[in-house]
């Protein structure tokens, strides 16, 4: 890489470099005062502190991950322990959601349907953010063939509404797991995040800095992980945590089509479904699992909000 | 410009080849259509083989891709396995989803637009945070817990709309599907008109207009709007997709017989034709609108020329 530079533009590498230089020495002589000028993640992370947006929706996500590891510490009750004499039944003691049509808990199905939730929203966007900003950041920073291929193949999998793709390819798998549901979304999901990180690593590449350190002589290695990622992740965190939400909701979704998880795993979205048949009639059945899955996606958009304002200059 | 639109339709041929061959393994690689033929009998091997001479599925993938696509472009969509045309099944289809979903366009562009506006220019006031939380809730609740609340209230409580649409589809009839597919897209529409209201609200042009003494309605209007609907309108042509995947929980809510429905069907019995064949023009609608999109651009914004 350097010699490449040295190829296109000779004369001023030395300039570039003096100058840097000098700037560099000066940074260290200063490095001492530098715990009060704050770093942009510190920054954000400053003002997430202060907002109440951010607060109370990290309260209640901190609640919906105890609840989806301990669900046991929240219901005695098991939920697939059904008594079919008590279809439809309303609440009564000990059993506060009523019962729905196989006769389950409310209550209990409520709570375990928790983990299926948060697990795929937090895998799938956590999945989606490292495959997607490694292959676009990659493509974006080399350029070349890499990167027309890649194009290609975003475009290809933006042709492809979500659910249309999750109604034909998951219909076919004859038993999802929910890591075939997860693998699935994120198969779908990637090229978002994809071509926004390849956008912004490329501002990132023309930045002066970047020149600087190239100029230096820093390796391709340093440079992207010392100069461009630092300055290119953040539309990346932005974009995937607003995507979480979705994602939780996405997953309900897919189930209640019925081509989303499947039985023995507690879930949201299935439950909705049954519970929809009978709704005119015992209303309970639905409105629990609904509500639960309508807070807890609230409580991811919310997050995601918070997280844009902070690490969002242009919206200060 | 025709050179433009010559060039963005010569890009679109390789994406909706991928896009379709994508689908097309997926539907004959995974199913098995002439299992799913014979039901829940296993027939004997000799007439399964048979059977899939006879469809040509025992043809290597891609040549039977490449037949398929042949016969599309010839206006044949193949015959789903109860004998009805698939371009039989579309004509039925196809208009009722469209109308469902120039319904859901028209409701999320004239109250996302004019919320967004309204929350945009009473920045930080009453009006904007009450839009504000108002698009947190509808973004949260999920678009088949919507459908089923307000099927619930409107048709089986108050009884002020049918709980189920007639197989005709009237525009009148799908008013309330047609907010409940809007719903999640309407309030990212507001979102979005009203951050860019925001931003456009500080621009230079905006304060000369004012300073030369426009009327107000005009400067909103003539300046502030048709600036502010630029990423508005970029949105519209994504959210196509994400309607048309809507469509499936809409219409399965409200029975109305449009493309979900026999997209459904299609699936639930196995039916390879149909499902390859609606999916197909799905995507090539989905590609469309998008080059649409960027066509509208040029007229939005006189500064964007294309060569």
């Amino acid at each position: 890489m350097p010699d490449q530079i040295e190829k296109t533009t000779p004369d001023p590498v030395g300039a570039a470099g003096a100058i840097t230089d000098a700037a560099v020495t000066g940074a260290a002589t200063a490095a001492p005062k530098r715990e009060k000028a704050r770093s942009l993640g510190s920054d954000a992370w400053y003002d997430l502190r202060r907002n109440p947006v951010f607060v109370i929706s990290a309260l209640l996500i901190l609640f919906l991950v105890v609840v989806s590891i301990w669900p046991g510490l929240f219901s005695s009750t098991s939920p697939n322990d059904c008594d079919i004499t008590k279809s439809r039944h309303t609440a009564e003691s000990g059993h506060p959601f009523g019962y729905n049509l196989q006769g389950c808990d409310v209550y209990a199905r409520t709570v375990y349907g928790a983990r299926a939730s948060v697990t795929v929203g937090v895998c799938v966007t956590v999945g989606v953010a490292l495959l997607g900003g490694i292959l676009g950041g990659l493509a974006g920073f080399f350029g070349g063939w890499w990167d027309s291929i890649l194009s290609r193949i975003t475009d290809i999998f933006f042709g492809i509404p979500i659910l249309l793709g999750g109604l034909v390819f998951l219909s076919v798998i004859n038993s999802r797991s929910i890591w075939v549901v997860m693998g699935f979304m994120i198969a779908l999901a990637w090229p978002q995040i994809s071509r926004i990180a390849r956008g912004s690593v490329i501002s990132a590449k023309q930045q002066d800095y970047v020149q600087a350190a190239r100029a230096l002589g820093a390796g391709t290695g340093r440079i992207m992980l010392r100069h461009i990622l630092p300055n290119a992740v953040a539309p990346v965190i932005v974009v995937a945590t607003i995507a979480l939400g979705t994602f939780v909701s996405l997953e309900a979704t897919l189930s209640f089509l019925g081509v989303g998880l499947e039985a023995p795993t507690v879930s949201w979205g299935m439950d909705i479904s049954t519970a929809a048949v009978q709704y005119r009639n015992a209303p309970h059945m639905l409105l629990y699992p609904a509500g639960a899955l309508s807070i807890t996606v609230l409580a991811f958009i919310m997050l995601g909000d918070a997280v844009r304002d902070a690490l969002d200059p242009k919206l200060r | 410009m025709g050179r433009y639109v010559i060039r963005r339709l010569l890009q679109m041929v390789p994406v909706f080849l991928g896009t379709t061959f994508l689908i097309f393994i997926m539907v004959y690689a995974l199913g098995d259509p002439v299992l799913a033929f014979f039901g829940d009998r296993t027939p004997d091997d000799a007439t399964l083989a048979a059977k899939r001479h006879e469809l040509g599925l025992d043809k290597p993938m891609w040549e039977q891709y490449v037949t398929y696509m042949g016969n599309v472009f010839t206006g044949d969509f193949g015959t789903a396995f109860n004998g009805q045309k698939v371009t039989e099944l579309m004509g039925h289809a196809f208009p009722i989803t469209i109308r469902l979903t120039l319904v859901a366009i028209t409701i999320e562009i004239v109250f996302g637009v004019g919320l967004g506006l309204l929350a945009g220019l009473r920045r930080g006031r009453i009006a904007d945070s009450s839009t504000l939380i108002f698009t947190l809730i509808v973004i949260s609740i999920p678009t088949f817990v919507t459908g089923y609340l307000l099927q619930y209230f409107l048709a089986v409580e108050w009884k002020v709309i049918d709980p189920a649409v007639s197989a005709d589809a009237n525009f009148s009839e799908l008013i309330v599907p047609g907010f409940v597919l809007a719903g999640v897209s309407l309030a990212y529409v507001t979102r979005l008109t009203r951050t860019s209201i925001v931003e456009n609200l500080r621009a230079d042009y905006l304060r000369t207009a004012v300073a030369k003494g426009l009327p107000r309605r005009r400067v909103i209007t003539v300046h502030l709007l048709r600036n502010s609907l630029i990423p508005v309108v970029t949105h519209l042509g994504t959210d196509l997709g994400l309607l048309m995947g809507g469509a499936l929980v809409t219409e399965r809510i409200f029975n109305i017989q449009g493309v979900g429905f026999q997209l459904w069907n299609g699936v639930l019995r196995q039916n390879s034709q149909t499902v390859v064949g609606f999916v197909t023009i799905l995507v090539l609608i989905f590609l469309l609108a998008n080059l649409l999109v960027d066509l509208l651009y040029a007229v939005l914004d006189p500064r964007i020329r294309y060569a």
